[in-house]
């Protein structure tokens, strides 16, 4: 768990503060998206879980431990990173970027060879035919797995993520972040992610952390937020669209009803509303029924159109 | 024909050659090593402070404006006549490109490597060593070879100190007027140049293609 309490910043050439009075808990095993217009101080917010910068005033506790109290190296070998830029080092191969940090906390060579190759196929990469290349050999989406393997290979409890999906072409982005988030959930990570896309925060956050000028706005799961602005400028900033944008957050699964009748086109329990929406209008049709496997698999259940535009809330 | 005659005077004085071009090597290494031990170190130092780099560049700059024959007249009432002078007046000609061409390198690390290095909770040394120093040898190793060249020419004035080397055939040759013993000091010194200046410029090459720059192309 990560806690902060009262946590400010202030940049000794600025007068107002980088980040100001913020508390906020993270839960173990969930993920965070910090989200808000560029400097409004969610970057600083992040660098300060893994002391790459130091509170002015407040605390920053990772499981109970202030992290200003221990030595930062150790801290931060703890705690898995992963900017936008990637930083791979170019000079050494993907498996040596892979080991950086086993090697540093000098585990031993074997291991750490075994779990660089279990780390590369974990984020979809073969570890034979990637492993001895350098760098500069992959495209922007490769280089963005090796930079997310390397940040997992010591196996940190806790994830900082600034920016991951930044550098990456929009159409691999959204097929990355759905791997992504599956890999964190499965390794129960504790993550904080810095984005300026609302629609990635909304993606991937448990719980969504909108900031401006410094200061913490509302913290709440996706959901809430976008049912429930507690501001105009949290409003303004989900867009005129965020009830839409909720369909996007629900499965059909949460809305189905016993089928009735199997007269009607399939679609699969995982699929968002947004998409069961989008096969209504295309079928013009008065629902849809739910079937494991999409198009002929077995009959789960039936959502008409008014389960689809319920409000969000209602089940 | 001055060549030729250079040459048999070299066959017919091996050792006399052989001790000058020893003593001419031994300066450049002893001045190299020291230069590279105070400048490559200081370099790192200094890399990551745009104004610390400024100030080190410059104050090393105006001693190289010093004409090496000045200071190594400027040296003699400390540290006396023969091979000590020669050598720091070398160290001063080579200070200046090692300096420069390692605070170069260095800045030119891609920052996001650093950050992404200093994130994953490497100390400054192990970041020096591990990730700067292999991605500034390029520029590194440039430095050197300018360096070198301009303290392999340089030592040839070494001779007026009485610091010995190939300089010592050219102060003969052109004292008593003898062209070809002029040539026995003067050609080696170019063929040691020009070596350096292959030499290195290929291991230059070597290393320079591991470390390509990844930020910017896709």
């Amino acid at each position: 768990m990560i806690e902060l309490r009262n946590v400010t910043k202030i940049y000794s050439n600025v007068i107002r503060p980088a980040v100001d009075d913020i508390s906020l808990q993270i839960e173990t095993g969930t993920t965070v998206a910090l989200i808000g217009p560029s400097g409004c101080g969610k970057t600083t917010t992040m660098r300060m879980i893994n002391c790459l910068q130091v509170p002015t005033s407040g605390q920053i506790l990772v499981n109970g431990q202030d992290v200003t109290k221990v030595d930062p190296q150790e801290l931060r070998r703890s705690i898995g990173y992963v900017i936008q830029q990637v930083g791979l080092f170019p000079h050494m191969t993907i498996a040596q970027n892979v080991a950086t940090v086993p090697r540093l906390l000098k585990h031993d060579p074997a291991k750490t060879r075994k779990r660089v190759a279990e780390m590369l196929e974990l984020v979809g990469l073969d570890p034979d035919e990637m492993g001895p290349r350098l760098p500069q050999a992959l495209s922007g989406g490769q280089r963005q797995r090796v930079g997310f393997a390397r940040a997992l290979a010591a196996d940190p409890e806790v994830m900082l993520m600034d920016e991951p999906f930044g550098a990456i072409d929009p159409i691999t982005r959204s097929k990355v972040q759905t791997e992504f988030k599956e890999i964190l959930k499965k390794t129960n990570k504790t993550v904080v992610m810095v984005t300026h896309d609302l629609d990635e925060a909304l993606k991937m956050g448990d719980r969504v952390a909108i900031m401006r000028d410094g200061k913490l706005l509302q913290y709440d799961a996706p959901l809430d937020i976008l049912a429930r602005p507690n501001s105009d400028f949290v409003a303004d900033f989900l867009g005129t669209d965020r009830a839409l944008k909720q369909l996007n957050l629900i499965q059909v699964r949460d809305r189905m009803t016993a089928a009735e009748s199997t007269d009607f086109p399939p679609v699969s329990p995982d699929a968002s509303l947004h998409f069961a929406l989008s096969e209504i209008l295309d079928k013009g049709v008065e629902g849809l029924i739910v079937r494991d496997g999409a198009s002929d698999g077995p009959v789960l259940g039936y959502i008409s159109r008014a389960a689809v535009l319920a409000p969000a809330g209602a089940a | 024909m001055n060549l030729i005659e250079a040459f048999t005077w070299v066959l017919s004085h091996k050792s006399t050659f052989m001790i000058a071009l020893n003593q001419h090597l031994w300066m450049c290494i002893v001045a190299m090593s020291i230069g590279a031990v105070i400048a490559i170190p200081l370099g790192f130092f200094v890399a990551h402070s745009r104004r610390a780099s400024f100030i080190a560049i410059n104050i090393v700059g105006a001693f190289r404006s010093i004409p090496s024959l000045a200071i190594l007249s400027a040296a003699l009432p400390f540290l006396g006549i023969g091979f000590l002078p020669s050598v720091v007046a070398l160290i001063v000609l080579a200070v200046p490109p090692l300096l420069l061409n390692t605070v170069v390198g260095v800045a030119e690390v891609d920052a996001t490597v650093t950050d992404a290095a200093t994130g994953m909770g490497m100390s400054r040394l192990q970041i020096a060593m591990k990730i700067e120093l292999p991605l500034a040898l390029g520029p590194i190793i440039s430095g050197v070879k300018i360096a070198s060249i301009q303290v392999i020419g340089g030592a040839a004035l070494a001779s007026f100190v009485g610091g010995g080397g190939l300089g010592d055939f050219i102060s003969t040759g052109i004292a008593i007027m003898d062209m070809p013993r002029l040539l026995v000091g003067a050609v080696p010194i170019a063929l040691l140049a020009i070596a350096a200046e292959v030499g290195f410029s290929f291991l230059e090459r070597r290393v320079s293609r591991r470390t390509v720059n990844l930020s910017g192309d896709q």
